[in-house]
Protein backbone atom coordinates (compact mmCIF):
# COMPACT_ATOMS: atom_id res chain seq x y z
CA UNK A 1 0.00 0.00 0.00
CA UNK A 2 2.58 1.92 0.06
CA UNK A 3 2.44 3.11 -3.65
CA UNK A 4 -0.94 4.90 -2.87
CA UNK A 5 0.25 6.88 0.13
CA UNK A 6 -0.19 10.46 -0.39
CA UNK A 7 1.98 13.56 1.65
CA UNK A 8 0.12 12.59 4.45
CA UNK A 9 -0.05 8.97 4.96
CA UNK A 10 -2.92 8.53 7.10
CA UNK A 11 -4.89 9.19 3.13
CA UNK A 12 -5.39 6.89 0.20
CA UNK A 13 -4.47 7.90 -3.22
CA UNK A 14 -7.19 6.97 -5.95
CA UNK A 15 -4.80 8.51 -8.71
CA UNK A 16 -1.01 8.09 -8.98
CA UNK A 17 0.63 9.97 -11.60
CA UNK A 18 4.03 8.85 -12.77
CA UNK A 19 6.47 10.78 -15.17
CA UNK A 20 3.73 12.09 -16.96
CA UNK A 21 4.30 14.39 -19.98
CA UNK A 22 1.96 15.57 -22.31
CA UNK A 23 2.26 17.33 -25.98
CA UNK A 24 0.42 19.88 -28.18
CA UNK A 25 2.15 18.98 -31.48
CA UNK A 26 5.43 17.73 -29.70
CA UNK A 27 5.72 20.21 -27.96
CA UNK A 28 5.62 19.66 -24.15
CA UNK A 29 3.08 21.54 -22.22
CA UNK A 30 2.94 18.77 -18.96
CA UNK A 31 6.77 18.40 -18.34
CA UNK A 32 7.43 15.16 -16.09
CA UNK A 33 4.89 15.21 -13.62
CA UNK A 34 4.09 13.05 -10.23
CA UNK A 35 1.35 13.55 -7.76
CA UNK A 36 -0.64 11.30 -5.78
CA UNK A 37 -4.18 12.37 -5.36
CA UNK A 38 -6.12 11.48 -2.36
CA UNK A 39 -9.63 9.85 -2.19
CA UNK A 40 -12.81 11.93 -1.42
CA UNK A 41 -10.94 14.87 -0.79
CA UNK A 42 -10.82 17.83 -2.82
CA UNK A 43 -7.35 18.62 -4.98
CA UNK A 44 -6.83 22.06 -6.44
CA UNK A 45 -4.56 22.35 -9.30
CA UNK A 46 -3.31 26.35 -9.41
CA UNK A 47 -0.87 28.17 -11.54
CA UNK A 48 -0.80 30.88 -13.72
CA UNK A 49 -2.23 30.90 -17.20
CA UNK A 50 -0.76 29.04 -19.42
CA UNK A 51 1.29 26.74 -16.58
CA UNK A 52 -0.57 23.02 -18.31
CA UNK A 53 -3.55 22.51 -14.98
CA UNK A 54 -6.09 22.19 -17.80
CA UNK A 55 -3.69 20.10 -19.64
CA UNK A 56 -2.77 17.99 -16.62
CA UNK A 57 -6.36 17.27 -15.76
CA UNK A 58 -7.65 17.08 -19.41
CA UNK A 59 -4.92 13.79 -19.01
CA UNK A 60 -7.04 12.25 -16.37
CA UNK A 61 -9.83 11.52 -18.27
CA UNK A 62 -8.08 11.44 -21.60
CA UNK A 63 -9.59 14.48 -23.16
CA UNK A 64 -6.14 15.83 -23.90
CA UNK A 65 -5.86 13.38 -26.90
CA UNK A 66 -9.02 14.43 -28.39
CA UNK A 67 -7.10 17.40 -29.38
CA UNK A 68 -5.39 17.37 -33.03
CA UNK A 69 -1.86 16.53 -32.35
CA UNK A 70 -1.80 16.32 -28.54
CA UNK A 71 -0.03 13.08 -27.03
CA UNK A 72 0.48 11.81 -23.31
CA UNK A 73 3.94 9.79 -21.95
CA UNK A 74 3.67 8.28 -18.40
CA UNK A 75 1.18 6.38 -16.28
CA UNK A 76 -1.53 7.34 -14.71
CA UNK A 77 -2.86 4.95 -12.41
CA UNK A 78 -6.60 4.84 -11.31
CA UNK A 79 -6.78 2.79 -8.34
CA UNK A 80 -3.51 1.12 -9.46
CA UNK A 81 -4.25 0.51 -12.83
CA UNK A 82 -2.87 2.68 -16.08
CA UNK A 83 -6.00 4.80 -17.72
CA UNK A 84 -3.74 4.81 -20.29
CA UNK A 85 -4.03 1.54 -21.11
CA UNK A 86 -7.84 1.53 -20.84
CA UNK A 87 -10.27 2.00 -23.57
CA UNK A 88 -10.67 6.05 -23.26
CA UNK A 89 -14.46 5.49 -23.06
CA UNK A 90 -14.55 3.46 -20.16
CA UNK A 91 -12.20 5.76 -18.55
CA UNK A 92 -14.52 8.78 -18.96
CA UNK A 93 -17.25 6.81 -17.73
CA UNK A 94 -15.55 6.65 -13.87
CA UNK A 95 -14.66 10.57 -13.92
CA UNK A 96 -17.02 12.93 -14.60
CA UNK A 97 -16.01 16.45 -16.00
CA UNK A 98 -17.29 20.02 -15.29
CA UNK A 99 -16.25 22.51 -17.78
CA UNK A 100 -14.78 26.32 -17.29
CA UNK A 101 -18.08 27.51 -19.54
CA UNK A 102 -21.59 25.97 -18.69
CA UNK A 103 -22.10 23.55 -21.50
CA UNK A 104 -25.74 21.90 -21.31
CA UNK A 105 -27.08 20.27 -23.93
CA UNK A 106 -29.33 23.14 -25.86
CA UNK A 107 -31.04 20.39 -27.51
CA UNK A 108 -31.81 18.42 -24.70
CA UNK A 109 -34.52 19.00 -21.52
CA UNK A 110 -32.90 19.63 -17.93
CA UNK A 111 -34.71 16.41 -16.84
CA UNK A 112 -32.96 14.79 -20.25
CA UNK A 113 -29.45 16.84 -19.39
CA UNK A 114 -29.14 15.28 -16.08
CA UNK A 115 -29.22 11.46 -17.38
CA UNK A 116 -27.76 12.33 -21.11
CA UNK A 117 -24.54 10.17 -19.54
CA UNK A 118 -27.01 7.23 -19.87
CA UNK A 119 -29.10 8.43 -23.30
CA UNK A 120 -26.36 9.22 -25.52
CA UNK A 121 -24.78 5.45 -24.27
CA UNK A 122 -28.25 3.54 -25.30
CA UNK A 123 -28.86 3.07 -21.62
CA UNK A 124 -32.46 2.21 -21.61
CA UNK A 125 -34.04 3.59 -17.75
CA UNK A 126 -37.13 2.47 -16.52
CA UNK A 127 -39.34 5.45 -15.68
CA UNK A 128 -39.09 5.47 -12.32
CA UNK A 129 -35.21 4.51 -11.94
CA UNK A 130 -34.50 7.60 -14.61
CA UNK A 131 -36.57 9.58 -11.98
CA UNK A 132 -34.84 8.47 -8.68
CA UNK A 133 -31.93 9.47 -10.90
CA UNK A 134 -32.40 12.71 -11.82
CA UNK A 135 -34.05 13.67 -8.55
CA UNK A 136 -30.68 12.37 -6.42
CA UNK A 137 -28.39 14.60 -8.98
CA UNK A 138 -30.24 17.41 -8.75
CA UNK A 139 -30.43 17.24 -4.97
CA UNK A 140 -27.05 16.67 -4.99
CA UNK A 141 -26.27 19.89 -7.36
CA UNK A 142 -28.04 21.98 -5.49
CA UNK A 143 -30.45 22.39 -7.90
CA UNK A 144 -33.45 20.48 -7.52
CA UNK A 145 -35.89 22.68 -5.69
CA UNK A 146 -35.25 25.68 -8.35
CA UNK A 147 -36.15 23.30 -11.36
CA UNK A 148 -38.09 20.39 -9.55
CA UNK A 149 -41.44 22.03 -11.56
CA UNK A 150 -39.68 23.04 -15.31
CA UNK A 151 -37.79 19.58 -15.78
CA UNK A 152 -39.02 19.45 -19.20
CA UNK A 153 -37.62 22.72 -19.97
CA UNK A 154 -34.46 23.56 -22.03
CA UNK A 155 -31.49 23.70 -19.75
CA UNK A 156 -30.47 26.79 -21.71
CA UNK A 157 -32.95 28.70 -20.21
CA UNK A 158 -31.77 28.50 -16.73
CA UNK A 159 -29.34 31.19 -15.42
CA UNK A 160 -25.34 30.41 -15.92
CA UNK A 161 -24.79 29.31 -12.55
CA UNK A 162 -27.75 26.92 -12.53
CA UNK A 163 -26.51 25.93 -15.77
CA UNK A 164 -23.43 24.64 -14.00
CA UNK A 165 -25.14 23.24 -11.28
CA UNK A 166 -26.97 21.41 -13.78
CA UNK A 167 -23.38 20.59 -15.73
CA UNK A 168 -22.43 19.19 -12.44
CA UNK A 169 -25.45 17.38 -11.87
CA UNK A 170 -25.06 15.76 -15.31
CA UNK A 171 -21.66 14.65 -14.27
CA UNK A 172 -22.85 13.32 -11.08
CA UNK A 173 -25.43 10.99 -12.56
CA UNK A 174 -23.30 8.32 -13.65
CA UNK A 175 -21.61 8.07 -10.60
CA UNK A 176 -17.93 8.62 -11.34
CA UNK A 177 -15.40 7.95 -8.70
CA UNK A 178 -13.33 11.10 -9.47
CA UNK A 179 -15.08 14.57 -10.57
CA UNK A 180 -12.59 16.86 -12.64
CA UNK A 181 -13.63 20.56 -12.82
CA UNK A 182 -11.99 23.18 -14.96
CA UNK A 183 -12.10 26.37 -13.61
CA UNK A 184 -16.35 25.88 -13.11
CA UNK A 185 -16.74 29.37 -11.65
CA UNK A 186 -14.63 31.39 -14.19
CA UNK A 187 -17.71 32.34 -15.81
CA UNK A 188 -19.92 33.14 -13.35
CA UNK A 189 -21.15 35.98 -10.59
CA UNK A 190 -19.59 35.76 -7.18
CA UNK A 191 -23.18 35.05 -5.85
CA UNK A 192 -23.12 31.95 -7.93
CA UNK A 193 -19.54 31.18 -7.52
CA UNK A 194 -20.38 30.97 -3.44
CA UNK A 195 -22.76 28.37 -4.23
CA UNK A 196 -20.82 26.21 -6.28
CA UNK A 197 -18.25 26.12 -3.84
CA UNK A 198 -20.52 25.31 -0.80
CA UNK A 199 -21.59 22.58 -3.59
CA UNK A 200 -17.86 21.53 -3.95
CA UNK A 201 -17.24 20.70 -0.66
CA UNK A 202 -20.56 19.29 0.45
CA UNK A 203 -19.47 16.86 -2.44
CA UNK A 204 -16.37 15.28 -1.11
CA UNK A 205 -18.17 12.82 0.99
CA UNK A 206 -19.12 11.27 -2.11
CA UNK A 207 -16.93 11.76 -4.90
CA UNK A 208 -12.78 12.74 -4.79
CA UNK A 209 -12.85 15.82 -6.42
CA UNK A 210 -9.79 17.87 -8.73
CA UNK A 211 -10.42 21.54 -9.31
CA UNK A 212 -8.33 23.42 -11.98
CA UNK A 213 -8.89 26.95 -10.76
CA UNK A 214 -6.09 30.28 -10.95
CA UNK A 215 -8.11 31.61 -8.27
CA UNK A 216 -5.88 31.56 -5.18
CA UNK A 217 -8.81 32.48 -2.94
CA UNK A 218 -11.02 29.67 -4.62
CA UNK A 219 -8.34 26.85 -3.63
CA UNK A 220 -7.88 28.35 -0.31
CA UNK A 221 -11.48 27.75 0.59
CA UNK A 222 -12.43 24.92 -1.13
CA UNK A 223 -9.63 22.58 -1.31
CA UNK A 224 -7.45 20.01 1.11
CA UNK A 225 -4.52 19.74 -1.17
CA UNK A 226 -3.24 22.28 -3.33
CA UNK A 227 -0.57 21.59 -6.31
CA UNK A 228 1.33 24.59 -7.65
CA UNK A 229 2.18 24.24 -11.07
CA UNK A 230 4.36 26.76 -13.32
CA UNK A 231 5.13 26.12 -17.11
CA UNK A 232 4.37 22.72 -16.74
CA UNK A 233 6.15 21.50 -14.19
CA UNK A 234 4.36 20.59 -10.66
CA UNK A 235 6.56 23.05 -8.17
CA UNK A 236 4.94 21.72 -4.80
CA UNK A 237 2.54 19.82 -3.49
CA UNK A 238 0.87 19.29 -0.41
CA UNK A 239 -1.86 19.96 2.01
CA UNK A 240 -3.80 23.34 1.14
CA UNK A 241 -2.89 25.05 4.81
CA UNK A 242 0.43 24.14 4.58
CA UNK A 243 1.30 25.38 0.92
CA UNK A 244 -0.75 28.37 1.39
CA UNK A 245 1.40 29.03 4.92
CA UNK A 246 4.69 27.84 4.53
CA UNK A 247 5.29 27.37 0.86
CA UNK A 248 8.43 25.35 0.49
CA UNK A 249 9.52 27.06 -3.45
CA UNK A 250 9.99 30.73 -3.83
CA UNK A 251 7.63 30.47 -6.77
CA UNK A 252 5.03 29.19 -5.47
CA UNK A 253 5.43 32.29 -2.48
CA UNK A 254 5.74 34.65 -5.46
CA UNK A 255 2.55 33.24 -7.19
CA UNK A 256 0.83 33.86 -3.68
CA UNK A 257 1.59 36.95 -3.19
CA UNK A 258 0.44 38.39 -6.64
CA UNK A 259 3.49 38.45 -8.12
CA UNK A 260 2.39 37.23 -11.39
CA UNK A 261 -0.63 35.24 -12.97
CA UNK B 1 -17.93 65.91 -48.45
CA UNK B 2 -18.02 65.27 -44.51
CA UNK B 3 -18.06 61.73 -43.03
CA UNK B 4 -21.29 61.64 -42.03
CA UNK B 5 -22.53 62.45 -45.78
CA UNK B 6 -20.40 59.59 -47.13
CA UNK B 7 -22.26 57.21 -44.37
CA UNK B 8 -25.30 58.62 -45.74
CA UNK B 9 -24.43 58.16 -49.67
CA UNK B 10 -23.12 54.41 -48.26
CA UNK B 11 -26.26 53.67 -46.75
CA UNK B 12 -28.53 54.48 -49.57
CA UNK B 13 -26.31 52.62 -52.33
CA UNK B 14 -26.30 49.62 -50.27
CA UNK B 15 -30.06 49.65 -49.46
CA UNK B 16 -30.80 50.81 -52.77
CA UNK B 17 -28.78 47.99 -54.30
CA UNK B 18 -30.70 45.68 -51.93
CA UNK B 19 -34.47 46.44 -52.75
CA UNK B 20 -33.25 46.35 -56.52
CA UNK B 21 -33.15 42.90 -56.39
CA UNK B 22 -36.00 42.90 -54.53
CA UNK B 23 -37.91 44.64 -57.17
CA UNK B 24 -35.76 42.32 -59.40
CA UNK B 25 -37.43 39.38 -58.12
CA UNK B 26 -40.90 40.63 -57.98
CA UNK B 27 -40.69 41.74 -61.53
CA UNK B 28 -40.04 38.26 -62.79
CA UNK B 29 -42.91 37.33 -60.95
CA UNK B 30 -45.23 39.99 -62.34
CA UNK B 31 -44.10 39.44 -65.84
CA UNK B 32 -44.90 35.77 -65.73
CA UNK B 33 -47.87 36.24 -64.44
CA UNK B 34 -48.61 39.07 -67.67
CA UNK B 35 -47.21 36.75 -69.75
CA UNK B 36 -49.71 33.66 -68.54
CA UNK B 37 -52.91 35.77 -68.64
CA UNK B 38 -54.16 34.82 -72.17
CA UNK B 39 -53.83 31.02 -70.54
CA UNK B 40 -54.60 32.09 -67.02
CA UNK B 41 -58.13 32.93 -68.60
CA UNK B 42 -58.88 30.40 -71.00
CA UNK B 43 -58.04 27.95 -68.40
CA UNK B 44 -59.05 29.10 -64.69
CA UNK B 45 -57.58 26.58 -62.09
CA UNK B 46 -58.28 23.46 -64.59
CA UNK B 47 -54.85 24.65 -65.58
CA UNK B 48 -53.40 22.88 -62.34
CA UNK B 49 -54.98 19.59 -62.42
CA UNK B 50 -55.48 19.31 -66.10
CA UNK B 51 -53.78 15.81 -67.38
CA UNK B 52 -54.06 17.11 -71.38
CA UNK B 53 -51.18 18.94 -72.69
CA UNK B 54 -52.66 19.15 -76.56
CA UNK B 55 -50.81 21.64 -78.08
CA UNK B 56 -52.47 20.97 -81.44
CA UNK B 57 -56.13 20.85 -80.22
CA UNK B 58 -55.17 23.68 -77.70
CA UNK B 59 -55.97 21.75 -74.33
CA UNK B 60 -53.60 22.33 -71.71
CA UNK B 61 -53.43 21.17 -68.38
CA UNK B 62 -49.96 20.99 -66.52
CA UNK B 63 -50.90 18.51 -63.82
CA UNK B 64 -48.11 15.99 -65.52
CA UNK B 65 -45.50 18.41 -65.35
CA UNK B 66 -46.28 19.04 -61.64
CA UNK B 67 -46.19 15.32 -61.15
CA UNK B 68 -43.12 15.34 -63.18
CA UNK B 69 -41.33 17.68 -61.34
CA UNK B 70 -42.57 16.49 -58.05
CA UNK B 71 -41.59 12.69 -57.96
CA UNK B 72 -38.66 13.12 -59.53
CA UNK B 73 -37.23 15.81 -57.19
CA UNK B 74 -38.53 14.17 -54.20
CA UNK B 75 -36.85 11.00 -55.68
CA UNK B 76 -33.46 12.80 -56.27
CA UNK B 77 -33.69 13.61 -52.68
CA UNK B 78 -34.39 11.03 -51.03
CA UNK B 79 -31.80 9.05 -52.98
CA UNK B 80 -29.22 11.79 -52.37
CA UNK B 81 -30.11 11.81 -48.90
CA UNK B 82 -28.19 8.82 -46.78
CA UNK B 83 -24.77 9.76 -49.04
CA UNK B 84 -25.17 13.64 -48.35
CA UNK B 85 -25.63 13.03 -44.53
CA UNK B 86 -22.88 10.20 -44.32
CA UNK B 87 -20.37 12.10 -46.29
CA UNK B 88 -20.95 15.33 -44.66
CA UNK B 89 -20.72 13.61 -41.10
CA UNK B 90 -17.25 11.34 -42.41
CA UNK B 91 -15.80 14.83 -43.61
CA UNK B 92 -17.01 17.21 -40.55
CA UNK B 93 -16.01 14.25 -38.22
CA UNK B 94 -14.02 11.46 -39.02
CA UNK B 95 -11.56 11.84 -41.99
CA UNK B 96 -7.99 13.26 -40.46
CA UNK B 97 -7.57 17.19 -41.92
CA UNK B 98 -5.16 15.88 -44.64
CA UNK B 99 -7.90 14.53 -46.48
CA UNK B 100 -10.91 15.97 -45.47
CA UNK B 101 -9.85 18.75 -47.35
CA UNK B 102 -9.16 17.63 -50.51
CA UNK B 103 -11.88 15.44 -50.34
CA UNK B 104 -14.75 18.78 -49.53
CA UNK B 105 -13.26 20.55 -52.20
CA UNK B 106 -13.62 17.31 -54.30
CA UNK B 107 -17.08 17.06 -53.85
CA UNK B 108 -17.46 20.92 -54.18
CA UNK B 109 -16.46 20.44 -57.93
CA UNK B 110 -18.63 17.96 -58.64
CA UNK B 111 -21.66 21.32 -58.08
CA UNK B 112 -19.70 23.56 -60.62
CA UNK B 113 -20.16 20.84 -63.49
CA UNK B 114 -22.02 22.28 -66.12
CA UNK B 115 -25.34 20.74 -66.16
CA UNK B 116 -25.57 19.17 -69.48
CA UNK B 117 -22.44 17.72 -68.94
CA UNK B 118 -24.39 15.50 -66.46
CA UNK B 119 -27.05 15.14 -68.99
CA UNK B 120 -24.80 13.38 -71.45
CA UNK B 121 -23.37 11.61 -69.07
CA UNK B 122 -26.23 10.37 -67.76
CA UNK B 123 -27.55 9.36 -71.68
CA UNK B 124 -24.60 7.50 -72.62
CA UNK B 125 -23.86 5.34 -69.11
CA UNK B 126 -26.60 5.90 -66.99
CA UNK B 127 -29.45 5.27 -69.62
CA UNK B 128 -28.09 1.61 -70.70
CA UNK B 129 -27.68 0.37 -66.88
CA UNK B 130 -31.43 2.03 -65.81
CA UNK B 131 -32.75 -0.17 -68.64
CA UNK B 132 -30.40 -3.28 -67.72
CA UNK B 133 -32.46 -2.89 -64.75
CA UNK B 134 -35.80 -2.67 -66.18
CA UNK B 135 -35.16 -5.50 -68.44
CA UNK B 136 -34.54 -7.85 -65.58
CA UNK B 137 -37.47 -6.41 -63.42
CA UNK B 138 -39.58 -6.72 -66.53
CA UNK B 139 -40.53 -2.92 -67.16
CA UNK B 140 -40.60 -1.55 -70.22
CA UNK B 141 -36.94 -0.90 -71.18
CA UNK B 142 -37.06 2.95 -72.13
CA UNK B 143 -33.66 3.34 -70.03
CA UNK B 144 -34.66 6.93 -69.95
CA UNK B 145 -37.70 8.37 -67.86
CA UNK B 146 -39.05 8.98 -63.98
CA UNK B 147 -36.09 7.03 -62.94
CA UNK B 148 -32.79 7.93 -64.61
CA UNK B 149 -34.11 11.74 -64.43
CA UNK B 150 -34.10 11.09 -60.60
CA UNK B 151 -31.11 9.27 -60.24
CA UNK B 152 -29.03 12.01 -62.32
CA UNK B 153 -30.86 14.50 -60.42
CA UNK B 154 -30.05 13.11 -57.19
CA UNK B 155 -26.01 13.55 -58.36
CA UNK B 156 -26.31 16.59 -59.04
CA UNK B 157 -27.77 18.17 -56.01
CA UNK B 158 -25.77 15.59 -53.65
CA UNK B 159 -22.43 18.30 -53.18
CA UNK B 160 -24.79 20.70 -52.38
CA UNK B 161 -26.48 18.96 -49.80
CA UNK B 162 -23.39 17.16 -48.41
CA UNK B 163 -21.06 20.13 -48.52
CA UNK B 164 -23.94 22.32 -46.34
CA UNK B 165 -24.07 19.26 -44.04
CA UNK B 166 -20.23 19.12 -43.38
CA UNK B 167 -20.37 23.04 -42.45
CA UNK B 168 -23.30 23.12 -40.02
CA UNK B 169 -21.73 20.01 -37.89
CA UNK B 170 -18.67 21.44 -38.28
CA UNK B 171 -20.66 24.69 -36.60
CA UNK B 172 -21.03 22.36 -33.55
CA UNK B 173 -19.49 24.10 -30.22
CA UNK B 174 -16.64 21.82 -29.41
CA UNK B 175 -17.53 21.92 -26.12
CA UNK B 176 -20.52 20.05 -26.20
CA UNK B 177 -18.83 17.66 -27.70
CA UNK B 178 -16.40 17.14 -25.03
CA UNK B 179 -19.38 17.66 -22.81
CA UNK B 180 -20.37 14.26 -24.26
CA UNK B 181 -17.02 12.61 -24.75
CA UNK B 182 -16.69 13.41 -21.22
CA UNK B 183 -19.40 11.17 -20.10
CA UNK B 184 -18.10 8.31 -21.93
CA UNK B 185 -19.68 8.27 -24.89
CA UNK B 186 -18.04 7.39 -28.47
CA UNK B 187 -17.66 9.03 -31.65
CA UNK B 188 -20.52 7.51 -33.18
CA UNK B 189 -22.84 8.45 -29.98
CA UNK B 190 -21.52 12.25 -29.85
CA UNK B 191 -22.25 12.24 -33.51
CA UNK B 192 -26.14 10.81 -32.69
CA UNK B 193 -26.85 12.17 -29.42
CA UNK B 194 -24.91 16.05 -29.88
CA UNK B 195 -24.05 16.67 -33.21
CA UNK B 196 -27.15 15.62 -35.70
CA UNK B 197 -29.36 17.41 -33.18
CA UNK B 198 -27.24 20.40 -32.89
CA UNK B 199 -27.02 20.53 -36.53
CA UNK B 200 -30.76 19.54 -37.41
CA UNK B 201 -32.33 22.99 -38.85
CA UNK B 202 -29.11 23.24 -40.71
CA UNK B 203 -29.54 20.30 -42.48
CA UNK B 204 -33.06 20.36 -42.93
CA UNK B 205 -32.30 23.66 -44.68
CA UNK B 206 -29.49 22.35 -46.60
CA UNK B 207 -32.00 19.15 -48.04
CA UNK B 208 -34.39 21.62 -48.83
CA UNK B 209 -31.81 23.98 -50.90
CA UNK B 210 -30.87 21.00 -52.60
CA UNK B 211 -34.55 20.52 -53.36
CA UNK B 212 -34.83 23.86 -54.69
CA UNK B 213 -32.26 23.02 -57.58
CA UNK B 214 -33.67 19.72 -58.15
CA UNK B 215 -36.91 21.22 -58.80
CA UNK B 216 -35.88 23.70 -61.34
CA UNK B 217 -32.76 21.74 -62.70
CA UNK B 218 -33.65 21.58 -66.64
CA UNK B 219 -30.99 20.87 -68.90
CA UNK B 220 -29.93 17.18 -67.90
CA UNK B 221 -33.23 16.22 -66.99
CA UNK B 222 -34.46 16.99 -70.18
CA UNK B 223 -31.94 14.98 -72.08
CA UNK B 224 -32.78 11.86 -70.17
CA UNK B 225 -36.64 11.91 -68.75
CA UNK B 226 -37.92 11.38 -72.36
CA UNK B 227 -40.31 14.35 -72.99
CA UNK B 228 -43.24 12.83 -73.26
CA UNK B 229 -46.26 15.32 -72.14
CA UNK B 230 -48.73 12.61 -70.50
CA UNK B 231 -49.63 11.36 -66.79
CA UNK B 232 -47.02 9.24 -65.86
CA UNK B 233 -48.77 5.58 -64.59
CA UNK B 234 -45.77 4.29 -63.55
CA UNK B 235 -42.08 4.37 -62.11
CA UNK B 236 -40.54 3.60 -64.77
CA UNK B 237 -42.79 5.80 -66.96
CA UNK B 238 -41.08 8.60 -69.85
CA UNK B 239 -42.45 11.80 -68.45
CA UNK B 240 -42.09 15.80 -68.58
CA UNK B 241 -41.19 18.01 -65.95
CA UNK B 242 -41.96 21.95 -65.48
CA UNK B 243 -38.71 22.85 -66.70
CA UNK B 244 -38.31 20.11 -69.21
CA UNK B 245 -41.62 21.22 -70.94
CA UNK B 246 -40.81 24.84 -71.01
CA UNK B 247 -37.36 23.93 -72.60
CA UNK B 248 -38.60 21.88 -74.97
CA UNK B 249 -41.40 23.74 -76.21
CA UNK B 250 -40.70 27.25 -76.46
CA UNK B 251 -38.71 27.72 -79.39
CA UNK B 252 -41.54 25.83 -81.26
CA UNK B 253 -44.78 27.54 -79.73
CA UNK B 254 -46.53 28.85 -82.38
CA UNK B 255 -49.65 29.81 -81.11
CA UNK B 256 -50.17 32.71 -78.64
CA UNK B 257 -52.22 30.13 -76.33
CA UNK B 258 -49.20 27.83 -76.52
CA UNK B 259 -46.72 30.03 -75.40
CA UNK B 260 -49.06 31.47 -72.56
CA UNK B 261 -49.64 28.44 -71.01
CA UNK B 262 -45.74 27.78 -71.12
CA UNK B 263 -44.94 31.12 -69.26
CA UNK B 264 -48.17 30.15 -66.80
CA UNK B 265 -45.99 26.65 -66.35
CA UNK B 266 -42.96 28.52 -65.25
CA UNK B 267 -44.96 30.90 -63.56
CA UNK B 268 -46.00 27.41 -61.50
CA UNK B 269 -42.38 26.78 -60.82
CA UNK B 270 -41.63 29.80 -59.55
CA UNK B 271 -44.25 30.18 -57.10
CA UNK B 272 -43.71 26.17 -55.99
CA UNK B 273 -39.98 26.72 -55.48
CA UNK B 274 -40.79 30.24 -53.61
CA UNK B 275 -43.30 27.90 -51.80
CA UNK B 276 -41.02 25.39 -50.75
CA UNK B 277 -38.31 28.09 -49.90
CA UNK B 278 -40.66 29.46 -47.19
CA UNK B 279 -41.88 26.47 -45.94
CA UNK B 280 -38.01 25.13 -45.33
CA UNK B 281 -37.54 28.49 -43.09
CA UNK B 282 -40.65 28.08 -41.41
CA UNK B 283 -39.16 24.33 -40.24
CA UNK B 284 -35.47 26.20 -39.55
CA UNK B 285 -36.93 28.68 -37.54
CA UNK B 286 -38.98 25.93 -35.51
CA UNK B 287 -36.23 23.46 -35.20
CA UNK B 288 -33.91 25.75 -34.36
CA UNK B 289 -31.93 25.44 -30.76
CA UNK B 290 -32.99 27.89 -28.54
Amino acid sequence: MAARTVTDPKELAIFEVRDLWAYYNEKPAIRKVSLKIPEKKITAIMGPSGCGKTTFIRCLNRLHELTPGASIKGEILLRDKNILEMDPVLVRRKIGMVFQRPNPFPTMTIYDNVIAGYKLLGVRLKREEADRIVEEALRKAALWDEVKDSLHKRGTYLSGGQQQRLCIARALAVKPEVLLMDEPTSALDPKSTAKIEELIVELKRSVTIVIVTHNIAQAGRVADYTAFFYLGELVEFGPTSEIFTVPKDPRTEEFLKGKFG
Amino acid sequence: MRAQDADRLFYYLCGGLALGLILLVIGIGLTLLWGSLPSIKAFGFKFLWGKVWDPVNEEFGALPFIVGTLITSFLALIITFPFAISSGIFLAEYAPPRIAGPLSALIELLAGIPSVIYGLWALFYLVPVVRWFEMRLGAPPFGLGLPTASLVLAIMILPYAASITREVLKMVPQELKEAAYGLGATRWEVIRGVCLPYASSGIVAGLVLSLGRALGETMAVTMVIGNRSEMPTSFWDLANTMASVIANEFTEASKDIHLAALIEVGLLLFVITLLVNILARMVIIRLKVK
